[in-house]
């Protein structure tokens, strides 16, 4: 491979931001500015270098994080430390909404304008305005940003080595009881691409113009988000089984979380052996809790019994269904749980390296993780001896850059191994050929914690939860037109209207999102659904990734449909016709009918089934099957356009 | 005499293919089972020298048990697979899949689209006049070839023939996402500033003519084009030892394009830019 890079040179920032991720470079070849004999006389880089290619993700957020978009030096230098070719980059860089290859301010403010923040929109112009063209800050809009509790929710991002040293935040403090943070473990960087933080970040939800005006122009001095568990209602409540500790535990401290029966459930694995584990995780009837609800046990059976190795274990935390907010809460508010989990299920595949993709939205939780993974290997809960039980297991962080489309389980693997998350086609299913081509085990955050009490409790316990079919307690997101917004943790089976009544109905509801924009709305007078992947099938809906957005009569309906339609064509990966072309299409019709009705929709109506349709059984992978659903269950179930 | 290569026997694969029972050996796809049963189904990203990346998805066919349709392309035929391949299912898929495309690009010089466009009853004007396409000029920025965006699907074949299946040059790549995905080299600058090589060898597996020879381009457009007035003239290229074939594409006594056999065991119809485009010493009369 004789690659090209072009003349563009790095600036010394982006040199040195590179640097701090893959370590300077050994020779002229890999990017060094000097020449020296040696160089003349072998070729470094080569082969070596390409088997770093899954560092290209860290190296475009290191780049980003440092000057704030992603230059032409920037991107051939970076390329050229991991022998990637430059056109690949580019394609690459381009894929993710949080990067930019054109200039553009340090300061960057994403204004969450989705179904539950509603009105982000005019929050957006309206903070553009105040702050003006002289500001230096880029206002965008962004689609979901997983604060739905909070609506309307931004999250602003400051490139450039901060004023002063970024503090850990809160447990729920002020501002001045804020703590320094730590000095940084020598040994604990590289790979992962977890390096001293250059950039900063503030969360604003919910957001005013003020505040955000505010956060905009001095970061440093926003608020400190409110503690993960005021995003849980029902924290403390007795009978929690995965939300137990939210609330109570301190999400910074190992020895907290140990206090509260931490790493119980690792042990018995330890003492029950793998194969005993995979046992009990079959026989508690775990189904996965993204939205395709596959049987866990079989999915880490079938990865366990593969001959070739290594084996991987990729956590899924790349929840961008608009409208979820689960596992943010839970990594924010109970980190551990997620790392115990992890380890259990390395465990039980075969695993040593388990991957936790993370969303790039997620700054707390991305700061919650790194801490509390760092201590897990401090204190040998991860490592090369687990426990002191000879297991070797750890785990890396990867940040995602803004792409709905990386929750796709295929769509991750290519976007870990420095690729455009574009999903594969299956067959090869994951557990036999997935993440660099090796037997995979994937799950999502809320399937993983579910491991926890399944080895505290045991299985038959676990399974006497909730029904025959759907085992074990479920987590749902709740938001919109509700009094309590938030995250609910219910038995499988609960109905609808229990869980909306715990969350305090509107009198004037209009119709429920359940399962998300790839979901369907249901009418008031079906709230008796019970809350079961069988029964939400049987009424001919889905349980989803677990939203419950509650419109009330308000809610102009025709909008959120255009939303829920913009939202798939902007985040559709492009790989695909009938997605590509699908999805705008789609949202084009809806357009034309935004404002009619009766005969007049009729042809538009018609157009949509067809194309929908196609999408749901020609696209190459969920995001275009699931990308009418929502449209069609508001024509079909709520009589929209009539 | 030309060599063909037998590889190591394989097992075949029995299966249902609409109704009738089909024998392919292990490891075929279900489109080479309906091409070896005559059955016509249609491609377009698919390339007889590429690995199929089931992009485009006007191939699908329906496999029994299967929620979604298999693109028959990429799938591979399995022990006793009940595969249809011509119902109202599929037919459905392929009209709108023909109809977005040709909604949104211009598929005038991709060849056989105007007969499956036909044949499947497809209306590309029913999304209306305001549908979204790319309205862009040709890009011509080099002797050699001509980047015709508005015809370009996206079907991936000039990237991998670029990249890691022939050329290993890898000067492009997708871009960008959704229906604002796009075809480009680095930084999406002009052909010239790139790593490209100009072998030619994305032109030769176009679909659609998106890529196209500079010569071709003018003469198109001066309305010279003529490709019943061609003759096709397979030869050894002069210039090294390789001996890769090339094919001449002759009209009015000048080679106005130069391409090569695909079933070749030596180039499967790669060349380099002296093959492809080193011409112009043959035809100089002065």
């Amino acid at each position: 491979m004789d690659l090209h890079f072009g003349d563009s040179k790095p600036t010394d920032e982006e040199r040195a931001a590179v640097d701090a991720l893959l370590g300077p470079p050994e020779s002229a070849w890999e990017g060094a500015g000097d020449r020296s004999d040696a160089d003349l006389r072998w070729a470094r880089g080569g082969r070596a270098a390409r088997e770093r290619r899954d560092e290209l993700l860290p190296g475009l957020h290191a780049l980003n994080d440092r000057v704030g978009w992603v230059s032409e030096g920037g991107l051939d230098y970076l390329c050229r430390r991991l022998m990637v070719p430059p056109a690949e980059g580019y394609g690459v860089a381009t894929f993710y909404s949080m990067f930019a290859v054109r200039p553009r301010p340090a300061t960057v403010v994403r204004v969450c304008t989705d179904l539950a923040c509603g009105g982000g929109a005019e929050l957006c112009g309206e903070v553009r305005a105040r702050l003006g063209p002289a500001a230096g800050v880029a206002v965008e809009e962004s689609p979901c940003l997983g604060l739905c509790e909070r609506a309307p929710a931004a999250l602003v991002v400051r490139a450039g080595v901060p004023a002063r040293p970024a503090f850990e935040d809160e447990l729920g403090g002020a501002g001045d009881q804020r703590q320094p943070r730590p000095p940084r473990q020598s040994g604990f960087s590289g790979r992962g691409g977890v390096g001293e933080k250059t950039y900063v970040t503030a969360t604003l939800a919910p957001a005013a113009p003020d505040t955000l005006t505010q956060a905009a122009l001095t970061p440093e001095s926003a608020p400190a988000e409110p503690p993960a568990a005021l995003a849980v209602p029902q924290a403390g409540q007795d009978g929690l089984v995965l939300l137990k500790r939210l609330g109570t535990v301190d999400p910074t401290s190992l020895d907290d979380y140990r206090a509260h029966g931490g790493y119980t459930a690792l042990r018995t694995a330890f003492a029950i052996g793998p194969a005993a584990v995979i046992r009990e995780v079959t026989d508690s009837g775990l189904v996965g809790r993204g939205g395709a609800a596959f049987p866990t046990g079989r999915k880490w059976q079938a990865t366990a019994s593969q001959p070739d190795h290594p084996h991987y274990l990729v956590c899924n935390a790349d929840e961008s269904e608009p409208g979820t907010f689960k596992d943010r809460v839970i990594m924010e508010g109970d980190p551990y749980a997620l790392i115990e989990a992890m380890t259990i299920a390395g465990y039980a595949t075969g695993a040593h390296l388990g991957y936790l993709y993370l969303r790039g939205e997620y700054p707390r939780a991305l700061q919650r993780l790194e801490h509390a993974i760092a201590q897990a290997r401090a204190r040998g809960f991860l490592g090369d001896d687990v426990l002191g039980q000879g297991y070797a297991f750890d785990i890396e962080i990867r940040r995602g850059a803004g792409a709905y489309i990386c929750g796709e389980e295929t769509a991750l693997f290519n976007s870990i191994e420095g690729y455009r998350g574009e999903p594969r086609s299956k067959p090869p299913f994951p557990v036999e050929k997935g993440l660099f081509g090796k037997p995979t085990a994937e799950n999502n955050v809320e399937t993983l914690v579910n491991v926890l009490p399944i080895l505290t409790m045991g299985a038959p316990a676990y399974a006497a939860i909730g029904t025959e079919k759907s085992t074990g307690p479920k987590l749902f997101c709740v938001s919109g037109s509700v009094e309590r917004p938030g995250i609910y943790e219910l038995p499988f089976g609960a109905t609808l209207r229990e869980l909306l009544t715990l969350s305090g109905m509107p009198d004037n509801l209009r119709a429920v999102l359940l399962g998300g924009a790839a979901g369907g709305f249901v009418r008031p007078d079906e709230l008796d659904i019970p809350l079961t992947f069988e029964g939400t099938r049987e009424a001919g809906t889905t349980l989803g990734s677990g939203v419950v957005l509650a419109l009330d009569d308000t809610v102009p309906l025709p909008r959120v449909l255009l939303r829920i339609a913009e939202f798939f064509r902007d985040e559709s990966c492009g790989q695909c016709v009938p997605c590509r072309v699908g999805t705008v299409r789609q949202e084009e019709a809806l357009h034309r009918i935004v404002e009619r009705t009766g005969a007049e929709a009729a042809g538009d109506i018609a157009l949509l089934r067809e194309v929908g349709r196609t999408m749901r059984d020609a696209s190459i992978c969920g995001l275009g099957q699931t990308a009418w659903n929502a449209v069609e269950s508001a024509i079909d179930r709520l009589g929209a356009y009539k | 005499m030309t060599a063909v290569p037998l590889g190591i026997p394989r097992r075949l694969v029995e299966f249902t293919l609409d109704g009738q029972n089909a024998g392919v050996p292990e490891g075929s796809t279900l489109l080479d089972a309906c091409r070896a049963a005559g059955k016509d189904v249609p491609t377009l990203c698919e390339g007889d020298t590429l690995t199929p990346k089931n992009a485009c998805r006007v191939c699908v066919v329906e496999v029994e048990g299967a929620r979604t349709l298999a693109p028959a392309c990429s799938r591979k035929a399995e022990p006793g697979m009940t595969v249809l391949t011509d119902t109202e299912r599929t037919r459905h898929s392929r009209k709108v899949v023909l109809e977005l495309l040709a909604s949104s690009v211009d598929m005038s010089t991709t060849p056989k689209v105007a007969g499956w466009l036909k044949e499947y009853d497809a209306k590309p004007d029913r999304f209306g006049p305001d549908a979204a396409r790319l309205n862009e000029e040709p890009k011509v920025d080099n002797d050699l070839y001509v980047r015709d965006y508005d015809k370009c699907i996206l079907c991936y074949k000039c990237v991998d023939a670029c990249g890691d299946q022939w050329q290993n040059t890898f000067a492009i790549s997708v871009t960008g996402r959704g229906f604002d995905a796009r075809i480009a080299v680095e930084h999406d600058g002009p052909l010239t500033d790139s790593a490209c090589v100009y072998c030619g060898n994305c032109i030769e597996v176009c679909p659609t003519g998106a890529l196209s020879f500079k010569s071709e381009f003018d003469m198109r457009a001066a309305g010279t084009w003529d490709e019943d007035k061609q003759t096709a003239t397979t030869t050894v290229c002069a210039y090294c030892g390789v001996g890769c074939n090339l094919t001449l594409h002759v009209q009015d006594n000048d080679i106005v394009k130069v391409t090569s056999p695909h079933d070749n065991p030596v180039t499967h119809g790669n060349l380099c830019i002296k093959g492809r485009f080193g011409y112009q010493h043959v035809q100089n009369r002065d």
